[in-house]
């Protein structure tokens, strides 16, 4: 369901168009190449993007869990750090699901509204703002499995969930079949959950191990190399699942593979 | 708060995935397979969206003129015969039932699957005054025998293997335990129930639908065995709950359409059976249940899982119930409508349940009447957090990193402690799960060498000055 334009939307989009780079806590922590290829990434069409140097987190594991007093420092201070800017993009479906469903118990004032509603997550931006139609810088001969997270899908639409009824859409497998070399592999389950869900993947981890485990080998199956999503998060849960049980699957970030890197 | 102790999930859970490794593949695979048929069928309905908005209109509409409908309903019962009884809650409903049953020197009684005389804990009640009562649903009966309640709304014994059960009838019925042939089986306790059908003076159902405008009431089965329960003893009580109301005959064709293809995949219930009135001879009560149900009603966040048919598409579709087994949930209803609807009757006992979620979202996108399951999941999540029902461990932890992450100096010199002290954890307390679960079942993430903010620092120099 893409719609072929130029590969930047000049009517949306200019120069003066004020980007921000939000990037979620533990990818700042732990997968800062994620934040790197998204950055680079968003350059690449002449985007003038900048980050907040004083961003910290979304508040979504308090969020998640239902401590809205100890959720809104962070979510207010986010309001802080973004509010100036026309469009806040991150590579991460779940805490942009957050700022834009989530901020709904902190105060409603015209900042927290306007913020809520300029998050993006970088998939749906490239997809529904920029409508790039082409990666000619990237190339990526494996065969991928796309892992869209619950919130993703659910919460920001990114494609058609298995469960509603009407014509199929993936906002990611649109971006990735442009990319040189890259095969798309179905599998059996492709948007039951991977059982990541915040803390959920330690206060049920039985469960949770459970559901991770049997994404992998999902995936193995069907022949799959690479497991790429926009969600790093649930990507952590199942690499270290493959990882503990030495099953040979790689697990990046669609930014890395939109971007060419880096790996 | 109750003095009950609180429902412990994600351990019941742990158990039933590793007991063997029979029970929760087995599990998971039909229930996902039932998912795939639900899926086939919808999509063979081009208008299946549309079905779900009106349902869940027409739901919205009979909810918000409950009073209007019930007294309708009443009206109209009586006209054709019944008797129509009011009961506030569980105890007021089985005490009707009682003195039904001891008017008419009933012993013995045969019943119908219904998951609102599980949820007021009727048969108990009965039997402790000398009345006996037999399941005549098949998987109800499976777990009338095991002592057990349902723990699915619709297969209620699905937990169970075929093995299971030709041990269980082998203990409870005298079959050979290694015939597990499913028809053999099924016969047993077909032949087990028909004649006790014959000899019991009263059956009991429960209601898929009460329609207001005629005063009669749907009884949807795959079995056949609520009909021949309503039909052969001289008397009938059926179980109502008081949310299952909808204004009109008409409207059925919105509910049938959209039930049996939620529930099990199929186009229709085997038997779609309305009851109007008393037949020849015989006597029908109806007794109309509120049970906390106008209680709900009241309740902003949570009135909407009233809408609820009882399809059991949500337990299907949730990852973490196929994974889990009813049981795990400790309650009548189990999976996702169990983990809003448990907390309404007992908040502390059930204030885990909302934490037995993924908030993945699947089941407010398959409900037949379109419920915001996953909302009203979190929502009670909230309502557990301010009670001060979240573990202390989480309450503490979420206090400190509530205040870090508010405050970007004190984040960013932890951000540079937290790599080296990975570094130098001993292994133990990484890999201990009573410590960290994380690392039973999975690697943990590196601790990249240099945060992202670092790199930009380091690499967007233009920036580097900002930095405060
Ligand atoms: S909540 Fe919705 S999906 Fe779940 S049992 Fe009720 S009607 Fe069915």
């Amino acid at each position: 369901m893409t719609t072929q334009t130029e590969a930047t939307n000049q009517s949306t989009i200019s120069k003066d168009t004020r980007i921000a780079l939000f990037i979620p806590c533990y990818i700042d922590m732990m997968f800062p190449e994620v934040g790197i290829a998204t950055l680079q990434l968003l350059e690449r069409f002449g985007l003038n993007v900048s980050y907040p140097l004083n961003q910290t987190c979304c508040g979504q594991p308090m969020a998640n869990s239902g401590d809205e007093a100890n959720a809104a420092p962070a979510e207010l201070l986010f309001v802080e750090n973004f509010k100036e800017f026309d469009f806040i993009i991150g590579p991460a479906g779940s805490c942009v699901k957050q700022v834009r469903c989530h901020f709904d118990v902190i105060d409603q004032t015209d900042d927290v509204k306007h913020v809520r509603q300029r998050t993006y997550e970088l998939v749906e931006f490239l997809h529904d703002i920029l409508n790039v139609d082409s990666f000619p810088w990237a190339e990526f001969h494996h065969s991928v499995a796309i892992h869209n997270s619950c919130s993703s899908i659910r919460g920001l639409g990114i494609a058609k969930p298995s469960e509603i009824m009407g014509v199929p859409f993936d906002k990611t497998a649109d971006l990735l079949s442009k990319v040189k070399g890259l095969v798309l592999t179905p599998v059996d389950r492709p948007d039951d959950c991977c059982g990541f869900g915040g803390t959920f993947c330690v206060t049920d981890e039985a469960v949770s191990a459970r559901m991770g485990l049997e994404k992998a080998h999902d995936h193995l199956r069907h022949g799959v190399e690479y497991v790429v999503s926009p969600d790093m998060s649930c990507l952590m849960h199942q690499q270290g699942i493959a990882q503990r049980s030495g099953l040979d699957l790689k697990y990046i970030h669609v930014a890395q593979v939109l971007n060419g890197g880096p790996f | 708060m109750s003095n009950a102790k609180q429902v412990d999930p994600a351990k019941a859970a742990e158990l039933f995935i590793i007991h063997d490794q029979i029970h929760e593949p087995m599990h998971d695979r039909f229930l996902w397979g039932t998912m795939q048929r639900r899926d086939a069928e919808a999509a063979a309905i081009p208008e299946w969206e549309e079905l779900r908005e009106i349902a869940s209109k027409i739901k919205e509409h009979t909810l918000t003129h409950l009073d209007h409908y019930l007294e309708e309903f009443e009206a109209n019962a009586t006209k054709r015969g019944a008797h129509v009884h009011w009961a506030l809650d569980a105890a007021e409903h089985n005490e009707i039932v009682h003195s039904i049953l001891k008017d008419h020197g009933v012993k013995e009684m045969i019943k119908s699957k219904s998951m609102l005389q599980e949820e007021c804990h009727m048969t108990p009640f009965l039997e402790n005054r000398g009345i006996k009562v037999i399941e005549s649903d098949l998987g109800e009966r499976i777990q009338q025998l095991d002592g057990q309640p349902p723990s699915h709304i619709v297969f209620p014994a699905i937990h169970k293997t075929r093995k299971d059960v030709a041990q269980l009838f082998a203990r409870t019925v005298g079959t050979d335990p290694n015939n597990d042939d499913p028809h053999l089986l099924t016969e047993v306790i077909r032949n087990n129930a028909r004649p006790r059908f014959l000899a019991t003076g009263a059956g009991m159902t429960g209601g898929n639908f009460a329609i207001a405008e005629t005063g009669t009431f749907m009884v949807c089965t795959n079995e056949g065995n609520a009909d021949i329960g309503a039909s052969v003893p001289p008397l009938h009580i059926a179980s109502i709950g008081i949310e299952k109301l909808i204004p009109r005959v008409e409207d059925m064709g919105v509910f049938l359409r959209l039930l049996a293809r939620s529930a099990e995949g199929s186009p229709l219930t085997q038997y779609s059976s309305h009851f109007s009135g008393p037949r020849k001879g015989g006597e029908l009560h109806i007794v109309l249940v509120d049970n906390g149900r106008s209680r709900r009603l009241g309740m902003a966040d949570f009135w909407h899982s009233l809408k609820c048919i009882r399809c059991g598409a949500c337990m299907n579709t949730c990852p973490v119930y196929r994974r889990s087994g009813g049981l795990s949930y400790g309650a009548t209803y189990s999976g996702p409508i169990g983990v809003i609807l448990d907390p309404t009757f007992d908040e502390f006992k059930y204030s885990e349940l909302p934490f037995h979620s993924t908030l993945c979202g699947s089941c407010s996108d398959v409900c037949p009447v379109k419920i915001d399951i996953s909302d009203q999941i979190l929502k009670w999540r909230r309502v557990m957090a301010e009670r001060g029902y979240l573990p202390l461990v989480k309450r503490m932890s979420f206090a400190v990193a509530g205040h870090v992450l508010g405050h970007p100096e004190e984040y960013h010199a932890m951000e540079k402690v937290a790599a080296p002290a990975m570094d130098y954890a001993p292994h133990f307390l990484l890999y201990n799960r009573s410590l960290n679960p994380w690392g039973r079942s999975r690697e943990l993430p590196q601790i990249a060498k240099q945060t992202f903010r670092d790199w930009y620092l380091a690499n967007r120099s233009e920036h580097a000055d900002d930095e405060q």
